[in-house]
């Protein structure tokens, strides 16, 4: 199998489905002719050009929208946001628009967009620019949310979103574009909904999405080396829908469970994943259910102290050594 | 002044470049602005400028090759400069280390890293429910409140065991699910057991795996520092020292020293002066635990951790307590450099009855190293680091602070003895003058 | 040296006559000051000293410096995230910009902000902010304090042009015309919305500032090469603010030398070499000036050579204050996220405000 990045796995996935359905369009700052600002729409707009591809004003609220209203009529765009963060301009069209209409409207109408680009910390670009919404865009029923951590996860699970009838928020990692994992030729997809066991393990559940699935395995690896616990990671891969299942499975073979995010503590995807443990799976439980976020605070300029911020393996080694 | 030139960070991500082709060659003239190759990064290929004037005189890296952020490219000197006349500024070089470090490997941390939050938060009674023990400490039973896992609960109630009569193995005192099994199988255990080790599972090798066959001094360290960490019952204190005073004296002396042409003296040589003085005024801290007694020594044999190639050696200043910060200084720098040329008689390694390691010269800020046995306490120092402090004033002001760590022997030394003679460490270091009298 | 140095006009006009001859060299010194700051930070950005994102503020000099210098006392600043020729103009100390730059404790914004993230209330300076667009509104709100107060004073918002389609903007010149608001917004349009070209982002009838007739609102464009021009033009919107109470866009054209930001991998590639070159060699806001001075007399090629060494001098001097600074604690992570907490008050007494597992 070919290792390519993340990066090329995304675009790899666009590329396919534009082929595949012609009503499958892409907009966004700078995606056409410059190429995408990290380059995940690269040679795609020579390719395909100007219809397929389109570039727009730094004006969130008005293409968001614009692609809601269009997703409406039967298109299927895909929307790129520069950052997750620059979401926060265009909250109305995504939640108002985007997450409520098809209710509202008794199931007559429906939006088929996808709105994706990268959420993350870790780069040093300040606060303003180092959003996580999972939990944000997670807590609006009508929205989904999916948070590939490998480039395997990002080709399957992009393709099945642009495919989705609803709304599929895709949320990405700049620290991730350039990793490389082995991603098949072939043409397959990922159901929404379905975690990933990324390791297994039989002393404690790591439970994570998106880049902490990478800091879960590392920590993994060290822990069974130098603590010889056996730590299992599931990858949840997408936040909305969950799946409960699969971590419920693993925490009835475990008995521990320590969910880690990138996301803040208060009200985050890990504080909704531990109380659906004790509710559903108190009686397997042999220690409380673990957190570990980044740390409560906006998100810190200076570069070594962000890295702090941002959950590691050894304190996920931590957490662990105090639940196990 | 030759100026080196190193792979740029040309954007948020990148990490590595490949210097694509060179547009300088060597002998060229360059300019500020000037392009001096094309660098491919995560993103696209960029152009890289010169910030500096000057003649490119060296290239290290050659067209197409990969290399990392910070690593050297090239080499600008000035017009008419002689390349190699001068020392290339390098950015990127690190201070020489500036002691004997020690190999010996950190215990893991049982907390996360401290965050100040609870400085940061106001003050708020805790409630009892909320209250929750640090790991490893052990509470007994409060009235009928029996501390359970959910599973344990569920098993205890399956099999019968009464959870009141037992005393749990898990963190806080907490009775998890192998305490039930074990009781309900009749095995008898010991207060606090351990739960069963998990079976560990066979690494699958790969090719490029590489098993390096244990030397004899590696199996000595893995015997010996084992024996220590599983038997000896460490407890750990630390104390962040105000450093300034000692890098001030240093520099008086060292000053001093270079003006009269005698050797410069170290902070880790400090570190030792004030070691011995402090184990001579606290004996029970020179001391070691020997079955039915314990022997307090006479004399402070000084062992100072060293790193060699094959692993770590700690070699004995005898009766440091009776020599000058030189005569301290002049020894370990013989028996250091005997150490790495594996010259050591082993009569100059053994034989300590207290330890300093010193990671300092490696940036490590704090850590505890494990006991030399039959030792009763280690001294594990850290690197001077500049940050902010409050002063007398309640001004915030720079500061530069050392932060000592050491590990006991609960056997031999109680907290209040470590603690003291953490404090006549602390008491030294912070007025350095008081061990030179 | 060629030059496009203005006809006579704008250096009789009445706010240029005011200028002394020390006036003339301190802004010739301000805008050697920043073109060497932002080599300097680039410089040890490509080191690896900093993170995140770098906009640089050359080519531009002219207008932060041109503009800030009509200020007064109750007179405001503030601007998107390409600020730090803004923050050297308002008389920010180097020191701790570039020790903000480096993520140290010392920094202007504790090492919290980074480089789009510039402030000193204390100058009158509001930042500094990091989303397209997001600032326009806030200068609206300076000007509705000010004009609540009732203090003669206004408001300079600067953004980029291609912010100039995001709604908030639109919201807030409704706002500004409505509610007669003293404020600026100018547009220093340098012609590219990060790459894109100004013809392929804007829909616009003659020039961008011509979208104030919507409005109903004053408009103007000029030329930002020329501290004159500049400062003739800006001062019958600053007079319009002060008197009328009335908001003005100004539109400058500009031109900015580097790319959008350091990590923009195509600066050369959707405008040509040829373009920039033209720009550097006949339109630089440091050589106009510099002709200006050297014509009339008041300053001579060997005085100018010494200012620029003085300016590097001076961020090199930035750059070690930098390097030797301490990083912030990381304790320092959740300081500075609530006022009452942070000073221990009343208001914190109850309820937990971090959480931190």
């Amino acid at each position: 199998m070919p290792l390519i990045t993340y990066r090329e796995a995304l675009k790899t996935a666009l590329s396919e489905e534009i082929e595949r359905d012609e009503n499958v369009v892409i907009l966004g700052e700078e995606v056409a002719q410059y190429n995408g600002a990290y380059k995940i729409t690269e040679g795609l707009w020579k390719r395909y050009g100007d219809k397929r591809l389109i570039d727009t004003p730094i004006s969130e609220a008005g293409f968001l929208g614009m692609g809601i209203g269009a997703a409406m009529l039967g298109l299927r765009p895909v929307m790129e946001l520069m950052f997750w963060s620059f979401a926060y301009v265009a909250f109305d069209q995504i939640i108002n628009n985007a997450g409520c209409v098809r209710y509202m409207s008794g199931g007559l109408l429906n939006v088929p967009i996808v709105i994706r680009g990268p959420a993350n910390g870790g780069t040093n670009v300040g606060a303003t620019h180092s959003h996580t919404p999972e939990n944000l865009l997670g807590n609006t029923p009508g929205l989904k949310v999916v948070t590939p951590a490998t480039a395997y996860d990002a080709k399957g699970l992009m393709k099945t979103a642009i495919r989705d009838n609803d709304p599929v928020m895709v949320m990405e990692n700049t620290l991730l574009y350039g990793e490389k994992w082995e991603v098949p030729q072939e043409e397959y997809l990922i159901p929404l909904g379905v975690a990933d066991v990324k390791r297994a393990g039989t002393d404690i559940t790591l439970i994570a999405h998106g880049r902490a699935v990478i800091t879960c395995l590392k920590a993994a690896g060290l822990l069974e080396a130098e603590h010889e616990i056996h730590a299992e990671v599931i990858d949840l891969r997408s936040i909305r829908p969950l799946d409960e299942d699969a971590i419920l499975e693993s925490v009835r073979k475990t008995h521990r469970a320590l969910v880690v995010e990138e996301n803040k503590p208060f009200c985050g995807i890990a504080s909704q994943i531990a109380a659906m443990i004790q509710e559903k799976a108190f009686d397997e439980l042999d220690a409380p259910v673990g957190r570990l976020s980044s740390i409560d605070a906006p998100a810190i300029y200076s570069p070594p102290l962000e890295k702090k911020q941002l959950p590691d393996p050894q304190r996920v080694i931590n957490k662990v050594l105090q639940i196990c | 002044m030759p100026i080196t030139i190193e792979m740029p960070k040309l954007s948020d991500t990148m990490t590595e470049g490949t210097l694509v082709k060179w547009i300088k060659r060597v002998g060229d003239t360059v300019a500020v602005g000037d392009v001096l190759a094309e660098v491919e990064t995560d993103k696209a290929t960029m152009e890289m400028e010169a910030f500096d004037e000057g003649v490119l005189s060296e290239i290290y890296v050659k067209d197409g090759e990969k290399v990392l952020i910070g690593q050297k490219l090239a080499l600008l000197i000035g017009k008419g400069e002689a390349p190699g006349s001068t020392a290339p500024k390098d950015t990127g070089s690190k201070p020489a280390a500036e002691s004997a470090p020690s190999a010996v490997k950190q215990p893991p941390s049982d907390g996360e890293p401290k965050t100040a939050e609870a400085k940061a938060e106001p003050e708020q009674p805790k409630k009892e429910d909320q209250a929750v023990p640090s790991p490893g400490s052990v509470e007994p039973h409060i009235g009928d409140r029996v501390k359970a896992s959910p599973l344990a609960r569920k098993l205890a109630a399956d099999s019968g065991v009464d959870l009141s009569r037992m005393q749990g193995s898990g963190p806080g005192g907490r009775i998890v699910r192998a305490d039930v099994e074990a009781a309900a199988q009749g095995v008898k255990k010991g207060p606090a057991a351990l739960p069963p080790a998990p079976k560990p599972q066979p690494v699958i090798p790969a090719l490029d795996d590489k098993r390096i066959p244990l030397s004899g001094m590696r199996k000595t360290i893995a015997s010996r520092l084992l024996e220590s960490k599983t038997t000896i019952p460490h407890f750990y204190l630390q104390s962040e020292i105000n450093a300034e005073p000692l890098v001030k004296l240093r520099k008086e002396i060292n000053d001093a020293a270079e003006a009269a042409g005698m050797g410069k003296v170290t902070v880790n040589d400090f570190i030792l002066k004030a070691t011995a003085v402090a184990a001579s005024r606290v004996p029970l801290a020179n001391a070691a635990f020997e079955g039915e007694s314990i022997i307090q020594y006479a004399n402070v044999q000084l062992a100072c951790a060293v790193a060699v190639e094959e692993g770590l050696v700690t070699p004995v200043i005898r009766a440091a307590q009776k020599k000058s910060l030189s005569q301290i200084s002049g020894e370990i720098k013989d028996l250091a450099a005997r150490a790495r040329s594996k010259k050591l008689k082993p009569e100059e390694y053994q034989g300590g009855t207290i330890t300093v390691s010193n990671l300092g010269g490696y940036g490590v800020e704090q850590f505890f190293a494990i006991i030399n046995p039959p030792q009763a306490v280690i001294v594990s120092v850290g690197t001077i680091v500049k940050k902010p402090v409050v002063n007398e004033a309640g001004q915030i002001v720079p500061g530069q602070r050392l932060i000592i760590g050491i590990s006991c022997d609960h056997r031999v030394v109680d907290g209040a003895v470590g603690a003291q003679f953490l404090g006549e460490l602390k008491k030294l270091l912070e007025c350095p003058p008081l061990m030179l009298i | 040296m060629e030059t496009l140095a203005n006809p006579p006009a704008y250096a009789e006009a009445a706010i240029n006559k005011q200028l002394t001859n020390d006036d003339k060299v301190r802004l010739l010194r301000d805008m050697f000051r920043i073109r060497r700051f932002e080599q300097t930070s680039l410089k040890y950005y490509n080191l690896g000293k900093m993170g995140g994102f770098l906009h640089l503020y050359s080519g531009q000099e002219a207008v932060a410096v041109g503009t800030i210098s009509l200020l007064g006392k109750n007179d405001h600043v503030i601007t998107a995230y390409r600020d730090h020729g803004h923050a050297i103009a308002v008389g920010m100390d180097m020191k701790p910009l570039m020790a903000e730059l480096f993520g140290k404790a010392t920094g202007c914004s504790k090492g919290k902000g980074g480089s789009m993230h510039f402030f000193a209330p204390d100058k009158n300076f509001w930042g500094g902010h990091g989303i397209v667009g997001g600032q326009t509104p806030l200068g609206a709100g300076i000007a509705f304090a000010l004009k609540y107060k009732g203090l003669r004073g206004c408001c300079l918002c600067y953004l980029g042009d291609g912010a100039i389609n995001q709604g908030p903007f639109h919201e807030a010149l409704n706002l500004a015309e409505l509610f007669k608001l003293p404020v600026i917004y100018v547009i220093e349009n340098n012609g590219y919305s990060m790459g894109t070209s100004q013809k392929r982002s804007s829909a616009f009838r003659g020039t961008l500032a011509q979208r104030a007739e919507a409005y109903n609102m004053a408009w103007d464009v000029c030329k930002g090469e020329d501290i004159y021009e500049v400062r003739a033009r800006t001062q019958i919107a600053v007079d319009r603010a002060h008197n009328e109470s009335e908001p003005t866009i100004l539109e400058i054209q500009t031109y900015r030398y580097y790319g959008h930001s350091v990590a923009d991998a195509n600066a050369k590639k959707y405008r040509t070499p040829e373009e920039i070159e033209t720009y550097k060699s006949k339109h630089d806001p440091l050589r106009v000036w510099t002709q200006h001075l050297v014509n009339e007399g008041i300053i001579t090629e060997q005085e100018v050579e010494q200012i620029d060494t003085d300016a590097k001098e001076e961020t090199n001097q930035a750059v070690q204050f930098a390097e030797e600074s301490p990083l912030p604690e990381e304790g320092d992570i959740i300081r500075g996220v609530y006022r009452e907490v942070d000073e221990q008050t009343e208001a914190a007494a109850h309820g937990r405000y971090f959480f931190n597992t």
